[in-house]
């Protein structure tokens, strides 16, 4: 099984939640999905001061056999993207939790990240559907 | 039986490893109440010989010489090339799922790709579309997709671009919601007015230029491309790829070239054909080929490092993003972007630039010639490519067609239905093909046709 | 077959056409004579550089293009049973009837009267097409299968729109369909429904019935369906969504495995799309052009696309939205892809009505035989209770678990062994599929020498594993780099590549 730290939140679609402050959160996608995507080849992110409800399809990962929508686990305002990975998506398979973030967003309902896994509820999830 | 090898000894053998009784015991999940009998509506098989005199006979008859275009173009098609494109190696092949297997179809592509972009001057190329009006659709919802900073889906659509294209376009994209907005052309130059345009049409997603236009006109195609790039516009270019080896490429039009090519590649070594099949090219820039349609090729590097080619960008396809895919289409047009391709290998630039400016050269002489005869005048004072529209007075176009007919010749397109303004019009073509006593032939029919009709009248 | 592959890739003659170019070089002889005269056209509309185009001698062109053919595989030269795409033989004379110069002049837009031979052809066509899918009306103006789904969908659209029934807003696939049909709804403005397939193969009827609704438009189904069996309850199906005001569409890519014995009309349908590529034996030619005629019933009828062939007792013509003004309209500049319809008239016509149940039978006869015979031999397969039809699924699960050999290094490997692959990782539900259609025109000895080579590889697998995830070796390129081609994009040449 591929890890998801413990410090981190986890939507079932397969993103993470990193808390950077009150109110702002940094996101990516796990190492679960990065590992069944495959080689990414393009990532297309949301633009900075774009605005997005929970469960908005807010980036696309593309990799040579899939390209999958990533959906926005909290509502709130693009503050940063990972410009990086314009060049270099592979950072997405390499370092998923570390340099290969999506974007960071300014929330506006903290309450959201109650419906988000822990990382054993992540963890169990996928062990489901894994054999 | 046609086309099927087994002997019974076969079929016996292959029966027993299944443990089925007979053939029919293999249709048992069927429910029996569906089965048919006879199809009676379907004639008795007949052999290749019976096949071949019933073919002849119905291919037969006189051959009227052609001075019709109006999107599909006789081109002298050299010999090597359906030679080559019928070998079985490229006619039984499929897409190139497995790139090892399919290095050849995979390769000319790459290159038809490379020599579009060239001839389009644009950064891009997809393996083809299925045709020129189908290609122009496409070309709009990709405009649609890319064009992130306007939120319309409305697309400028001039009335100089072939009433065929627009028919097809409004099909293929009506239940997405994008809506076409004519654009009138000028009356006395058959083409659109630039200064005639709105200065603030609000937002519009893109503008589609023709060029040469449905009327063989040449339009103020830099003129254009800057106005629509000032507004936040894309611009889409539908050309004919015969012109492009005499005229500014779509990727210099304006100051920064349009964003999206397409058209008709039936010139380049097609036969007509009775309308198909042709391919639809198209082009565009590196920063919008997410958003393009359609097979793409890339080269890249096998296991032990050597040069290959291999299907990329395939994460925007259907089999892949379904119901997200950037279109339905899930094929090229292959063997006939076969042909195409060792058609421009064949003539290269300069054989290209010559059938472009005989072409135009012949349509000028054959304007001029036509224009002599009484009751014949020329619509548009406008520089043309290979066609241009005649004016006919006292008599009706269809009359006129169908007399020329019978004098052995194909006069035109008739426009009276699609442009009604222009009243009795004819479009002209004259390609490489014709000579000069081609030319004057048609000049004397349509003099004695003309004497005829409007003597018939009078 | 490897041995004169390898002599093409050792000798050095593989380079792009660019690279055989040389300035000056020209075929006058291909290219009109030069003419006097300049053309009448203002500077600023003038190109400024000159295109860059191959300049090659003729030969060197022939013998670049044919090299690159002989490094594909194609039906004349290898067993080619690609799943869902129905790879049987292309009959030549269908190539050279329907390349008489009489039919390859015709001007689309020529007076009907120039062309009444291919008129008559267009129209026997669509009459047979509807005596062997059983619809009321057929048009063959679309251009492609994926076309024809176009056309379908939006007829069902328009005849929503036309009874001011505009709540349905939904169409219901089967999570097996191929990708076309979820991007065809979303082209004619639907959401898709997705409805899952149960373990034997056949549609999950009771989520059927619990998704359909006023909201349901239609429903897109292949039958056989993708997973290479018989819907047994389609006349069931059919009920279920006409009684909830919905059509139903068939996709008929898997028409070879019924064709002259069961026809889609009986069953229920309101619309059908036929690949003539497929069943009526038109060329693949490396990816197209194809053609997607669509059939309908009583219901559809006004809707079908333009330009359609009538007859009026003397005359072959062309019906357009004048004539049908409730059609959705035109889909090609011209009525399609002529040249492709012409070749399935003459294949259509060689078969003649006894020729067509012969195509079902000995494609399902060829599909069982080659499933029994690698199930003898310890493949599993994914649906181990059903007949074949004209195809079947095996699964490499088990392998690439025990062996970490996948149905991608089998395909690979068997393109050494000088076979085709079956179609890979589709339907995606079967996990590392194989889809096996081997067609009515391959004889005996062929199967046989396929699942011998599947046998082999099932055995290299087992004591080889790496060999095996290495090939092909003796093909024109080993494994190609799919990561390299979409990261650092080359597709298209540049004169500063060398």
């Amino acid at each position: 099984m591929s890890n998801a730290p413990s410090h981190l939140k986890y939507a079932q679609s397969h993103e993470w939640v990193e808390v950077i402050d009150d109110d702002t959160y940094r996101i990516g996608i796990s190492d679960h999905a990065q590992a069944l995507l495959g080689d990414m080849v393009f990532i297309e992110l949301p633009e900075v001061g774009q605005a997005l409800n929970a469960h908005d399809e807010c980036a696309v990962v593309e990799s040579v056999k899939a390209a999958s929508d990533v959906y926005s686990p909290l509502s709130g305002e693009v503050v940063e993207i990972n410009e990086t990975l314009e060049d270099s998506p592979e950072l997405v398979n390499r370092d998923p939790y570390g340099d290969g973030w999506l974007f960071t967003i300014k929330a506006t309902d903290r309450s959201e990240l109650d419906e988000l896994l822990s990382a054993d509820g992540y963890i169990e999830l996928n062990s489901d559907s894994d054999d | 039986m046609p086309f099927i090898p087994h002997t019974e000894t076969d079929v016996k053998q292959m029966l027993a490893s299944i443990g089925a009784s007979d053939i029919d015991a293999l249709f048992d999940e069927i429910p029996v109440e569906l089965r048919i009998g006879i199809l009676d509506q379907v004639p008795a098989g007949l052999n290749e010989m019976e096949m071949s005199r019933l073919m002849h006979a119905r291919a037969a008859g006189a051959q009227p010489l052609c001075f019709i275009g109006a999107g599909a173009y006789e081109h002298h098609i050299p010999a090597a090339i359906w030679e080559i494109v019928t070998r079985g190696e490229f006619y039984s092949a499929y897409t190139p799922y497995q790139a090892e297997a399919s290095q050849g179809t995979l390769q000319l592509i790459y290159e038809y790709q490379s020599m579009m972009a060239h001839l389009t001057a644009m950064e891009a190329s997809n393996a083809s579309l299925y045709d020129g009006a189908s290609g122009l659709a496409e070309a709009v919802l990709m405009a649609v997709r890319a064009n992130r900073k306007s939120k319309s889906k409305r697309i400028l659509m001039p009335a100089t671009v072939n009433p065929s294209y627009r028919r097809v376009v409004q099909t293929i994209v009506e239940n997405q919601g994008i809506t076409l907005e004519l654009i009138d052309y000028q009356h006395d130059a058959g083409c659109i007015d630039l200064a005639s345009l709105p200065v603030e049409p609000g937002d519009v997603a893109a503008l589609v230029i023709p060029q040469p236009n449905f009327f063989g006109v040449l339009e103020e195609v830099s003129g254009l491309t800057d106005w629509a790039h000032a507004r936040g516009m894309l611009v889409v270019a539908v050309v004919n790829p015969t012109s492009l080896a005499l005229l500014t490429p779509p990727g210099e039009w304006g100051e920064q070239g349009a964003d999206i090519v397409c058209g008709e590649g039936q010139p380049l070594g097609v036969p007509l054909a009775g309308g198909g099949p042709y391919f639809g090219f198209m082009c565009c820039n590196l920063n919008h080929v997410r958003q393009m349609p359609g097979r793409i090729v890339g080269r890249t590097v096998d296991a032990d490092g050597k040069p290959g080619f291999a299907l990329t960008l395939q994460a925007r396809e259907q089999h892949i993003r379904r119901s997200k895919a950037t279109s339905n289409i899930c094929t090229n047009q292959g063997l006939v972007v076969a042909a195409a391709t060792l058609y421009m290998t064949l003539l290269g630039a300069e054989g290209l630039a010559r059938v472009a400016t005989t072409s135009h050269l012949n349509t000028q002489q054959l304007s001029e010639q036509l224009t002599t005869i009484e009751g014949v005048e020329i619509a548009f004072a406008s520089p043309n490519f290979h066609e241009f529209v005649i004016k006919l007075s006292g008599v009706t176009s269809d009359a006129v067609l169908d007399a020329l007919l019978a004098e052995g010749v194909l006069g035109g397109f008739n426009l009276s239905a699609d442009y009604p303004a222009l009243g009795e019009a004819l479009l002209v073509c004259a390609t490489e093909t014709k000579t000069t006593a081609d030319i004057s032939a048609y000049r004397d029919a349509l003099s004695r046709v003309m004497q005829t009709l409007k003597g018939g009248a009078a | 077959m490897s041995n004169t592959m390898q002599s093409h890739i050792e000798n050095g003659q593989d380079g792009v056409i660019f690279e055989k170019s040389e300035p000056g070089r020209s075929n006058p002889c291909q290219a009109p004579r030069a003419v006097e005269g300049s053309p009448v056209i203002p500077a600023s509309l003038l190109r400024k550089t000159v295109p860059m185009l191959p300049e090659v001698s003729e030969m060197q062109a022939v013998r670049h293009f044919t090299r690159l053919s002989q490094k594909n595989f194609s039906i004349d030269t290898h067993f080619y049973p690609l799943g869902s795409c129905t790879m049987k033989y292309n009959p030549r004379a269908c190539n050279t009837l329907a390349m008489l110069p009489g039919f390859l002049n015709h001007h689309p837009l020529a007076p009907v009267e120039t062309g009444q031979g291919f008129m008559t052809c267009m129209y026997e066509l669509q009459e047979m097409l509807k005596e062997v899918t059983g619809m009321q009306a057929v048009s063959l103006t679309p251009m492609a299968g994926a076309q024809g789904e176009f056309a379908g969908m939006a007829m069902i659209r328009a005849y929503h729109d036309a009874r001011g029934d505009d709540a349905r807003c939904e169409v219901i696939c089967p999570d097996a369909a191929h990708g076309t049909n979820p991007a065809t709804a979303v082209m004619c403005g639907y959401k898709v429904k997705e409805i899952p397939t149960k373990a034997d193969g056949d549609i999950d009827i009771d989520a059927l019935k619990a998704a359909v609704g006023p909201q349901t438009a239609g429903i897109m189904l292949t039958n056989p369906s993708t997973v290479g069996v018989f819907e047994r309850r389609i006349t069931e199906i059919a009920k279920i969504v006409h009684d909830a005001g919905g059509l139903l569409y068939y996709d008929g890519a898997n028409l070879n495995a019924i064709l002259g014995k069961v026809r889609p009309g009986d069953m229920g349908f309101d619309v059908i799309h036929m690949n003539l590529h497929k069943t009526f034996s038109t060329p693949h030619g490396g990816g197209g052009p194809g053609a997607g005629p669509v059939g309908v019933s009583d219901r559809l009828l006004p809707f079908l696309p333009v330009p359609m062939v009538g007859f009026n007792g003397a005359q072959y013509h062309w019906l357009t939205k004048k004539e049908r003004p409730q059609s959705i309209g035109q889909l090609s500049a011209f009525g399609g892809n002529a040249g492709v319809l012409m070749r399935a008239y003459i294949y259509a016509r060689l078969l003649g009505r006894e020729g067509m149940p012969r195509v079902a039978e000995y494609s399902v006869l060829n599909a069982n035989y080659i499933m029994v015979e690698l199930q003898k031999r310890g493949f599993d397969l994914a649906f181990p209770s059903r007949r074949a039809t004209h195809e079947f699924i095996v699964t490499l699960k088990r392998q690439a678990k025990t062996l970490d050999v996948t149905a991608m290094d089998f395909a690979k490997r068997l393109l050494d062994y000088g076979y085709h692959a079956p179609t890979t990782y589709f339907p995606l539900l079967v996990p590392e599929c194989f889809l096996i259609e081997p067609t009515e025109t391959e004889d005996k000895a062929t199967l046989d020498g396929f699942i011998d080579a599947m046998a082999k590889i099932q055995h290299e697998a087992e004591t080889e594993a790496a060999m095996v995830k290495g090939a092909p070796y003796t093909l024109p390129s080993r494994r190609l780099d799919d990561v390299r081609a979409a990261r650092e994009l080359d597709i298209v040449w540049r004169d500063t590549e060398t």
